[in-house]
């Protein structure tokens, strides 16, 4: 089986992305099922299930969504090897700039969008720059002159990566992506792989529900903010 | 190589990559003393700076090299001289039997009803396709397929694209946003490209507009113009899609000389009469299929003249109006 993270920012497009890019893998034959990581709530699973695609979701709640993502892969991956997927792909949301659930070894996907202005992919950080390929969506709505400032600042943030134009409504690009997937390593298994970065991390009163604001309530791995003269 | 670049002095390195500060840029703060050498400043970093904005040290230098060799090498592009689409097949799997060439300077126009497959015709240029898309089509440039880098990546897009539907979303000058591209295109005097592009967008719109203007407030028309001057002139893809430019505001034909000067290959779905009789063939799409090719003939050529005409006779109209005329005299026009 291949697993594929992807990665990306609330509304980046990331679910009509991956649509897409099934449609061109099931023409094949191939099993894809999807693994959907999401927050608070999440309606992707319908979209995926009318697909008929195999769908299962968790909401991280009240945890870090970095680290629920992380601690139920391995579970999302058997349940993958016991349906004999061919593609087994994980879709999660980054809801800081600083998330980073890709996995050396396995294909990372991070997808953003071009609507988020040229200055995005610089402040975004390894959710961006630890990706395999970087998706652009909403690019059909952008001049191609932004599209190719964009793309330029994408390069910069994540030199190595594969950059791909893609339409999650229309498709265009979906089939480009999709000879990526492709390409993607087969594995056996999950248990004892590293992550490509370390997450995101905070361990402080307010982590065990603290809710008061002031000096007095702050305390375990707290950082404070500078005040420029 | 590795050991050349890490010798240099930080200053001279950015001085030689200027665009290099994009990748430090959440380093940048940290940048000491100019004095140092690359490798000097990269050793004076702490993990945790690294670890802090999501970067890794080990990489650092690889990653430098890589960018430098891959914008070198993104200037050396071999050109585009033609491109070549062999037919496949329609939606009813009926083979289309066609193949045709198209060379740098030419047009050629799209048509077909809603839903009849032109987007995928434009689609499968831009994907160089290889038999492997659902029209089975084939394309070719110079007369030789393109290897899968040059199909799917995107700096290497061979294809710029202009329609209706774009816009400009960032918050920026006309002049600040286009020296942003000239930079990023790696251009070596900015602002007289600028300058360019500024002349040849105020050439093809009725109303000017100055380098000041933030780009999201530009009329529609002087949007497009801005768009289509920048493709010319900055944007190397040599193939251009054009996808129903017909009521954008803009002076159509002084738009297609200036992409045929710059040797551009244009694609271009249009319904537009004017349009479609300034290309010199046109591809008739019908059920998913290229159904005929159309070669601009003598007479209709005869026609475009007639339809020039018209084209001025309602521009100088939208000219008046614009000026606060009143356009009360009979109106008399004939072809």
């Amino acid at each position: 089986m291949k697993l594929i993270t992807i990665a990306g920012p609330p509304s980046a497009g990331k679910t009509s992305v991956i649509l897409r890019a099934a449609e061109h893998l099931s023409a094949k034959n191939r099993k894809i099922g999807i693994l959907k990581f999401d927050a608070l709530a999440t309606a992707d699973h319908l979209l995926y299930q009318k697909a008929g695609l195999p769908v299962q979701y968790g909401l991280s709640g009240g945890l870090c969504p970095d680290h629920y993502f992380i601690s139920n892969i391995e579970t999302g991956f058997l349940w993958g090897v016991q349906q004999q997927f061919d593609y087994l792909i994980s879709e999660s949301a980054g809801l800081c700039n600083r998330c980073s659930p890709y996995i050396t070894g396995f294909l990372a996907i991070s997808v953003v969008d071009s609507l988020s202005g040229a200055h995005t992919p610089k402040k975004t950080g390894p959710m961006l720059k630890f990706a395999d390929i970087v998706v652009i969506t909403k690019s059909d709505i952008v001049s191609q002159a932004e599209r190719e400032v964009f793309a330029f600042h994408v390069r910069l943030a994540n030199p190595i990566a594969m950059i791909l134009f893609v339409n999650g409504i229309t498709g265009q690009g979906a089939f480009g992506l999709s000879k990526c997937i492709e390409q993607a390593p087969e594995s056996i298994a999950i248990s004892g792989e590293t992550m490509r970065f370390t997450m995101p991390s905070s361990l402080c009163t307010y982590c065990t529900g603290e809710t008061s604001i002031g000096e007095q309530f702050c305390r375990g791995n707290l950082r404070k903010m500078r005040i420029a003269e | 190589m590795k050991k050349a670049i890490e010798d240099l002095p930080l200053q001279k390195f950015i001085s030689m990559h200027p665009y290099i500060l994009g990748y430090f840029a959440p380093l940048v703060k940290q940048f000491l003393s100019k004095t140092i050498t690359l490798g000097e400043w990269i050793r004076s970093l702490t993990d945790d700076d690294f670890e802090e904005v999501g970067m890794d040290r080990g990489q650092t230098v690889n990653y430098l090299q890589f960018l430098i060799r891959y914008f070198e090498e993104r200037g050396k592009r071999t050109s585009v001289k033609t491109i070549t689409v062999i037919g496949g097949t329609n939606k009813f799997g009926e083979p289309e039997n066609v193949v045709f060439h198209v060379s740098a300077g030419e047009i050629i126009c799209i048509v077909g009803p809603t839903g009849s497959g032109k987007s995928q015709l434009l689609a499968d240029i831009e994907c160089i396709a290889d038999g492997d898309t659902p029209t089975g089509r084939k394309v070719l440039l110079n007369g030789q397929a393109a290897d899968t880098t040059l199909r799917f990546s995107t700096e290497n897009k061979l294809v710029a694209q202009i329609s209706q539907n774009m816009n400009f979303v960032i918050d920026m000058t006309v002049w600040e946003f286009l020296t942003m591209h000239a930079q990023s295109r790696m251009v070596a005097q900015p602002s007289e490209t600028v300058e360019n592009m500024m002349v040849c967008a105020n050439d093809l719109v009725g109303e000017k507009f100055s380098p000041d203007m933030p780009v999201t407030r530009l009329s529609g028309g002087q949007s497009r113009a801005l768009m289509i001057a920048d493709t010319a002139l900055l944007s190397d893809s040599p193939v251009i899609l054009i996808d129903e430019i017909e009521n954008a505001g803009v002076d159509r034909q002084k738009a297609l000389s200036l992409l045929m000067k710059e040797e551009k290959i244009v694609f271009m779905s249009t319904h537009d009469p004017l349009l479609a009789f300034l290309g010199s063939r046109r591809l008739v799409i019908q059920n998913g299929g290229i159904a005929k090719i159309i070669e601009a003939s003598a007479k209709e050529r005869d026609n475009l003249s007639r339809l020039q005409n018209m084209d001025v006779f309602m521009m100088q109209l939208r000219t008046r109006l614009r000026r606060g005329d009143s356009i009360d005299e009979k109106l008399y026009f004939s072809l």
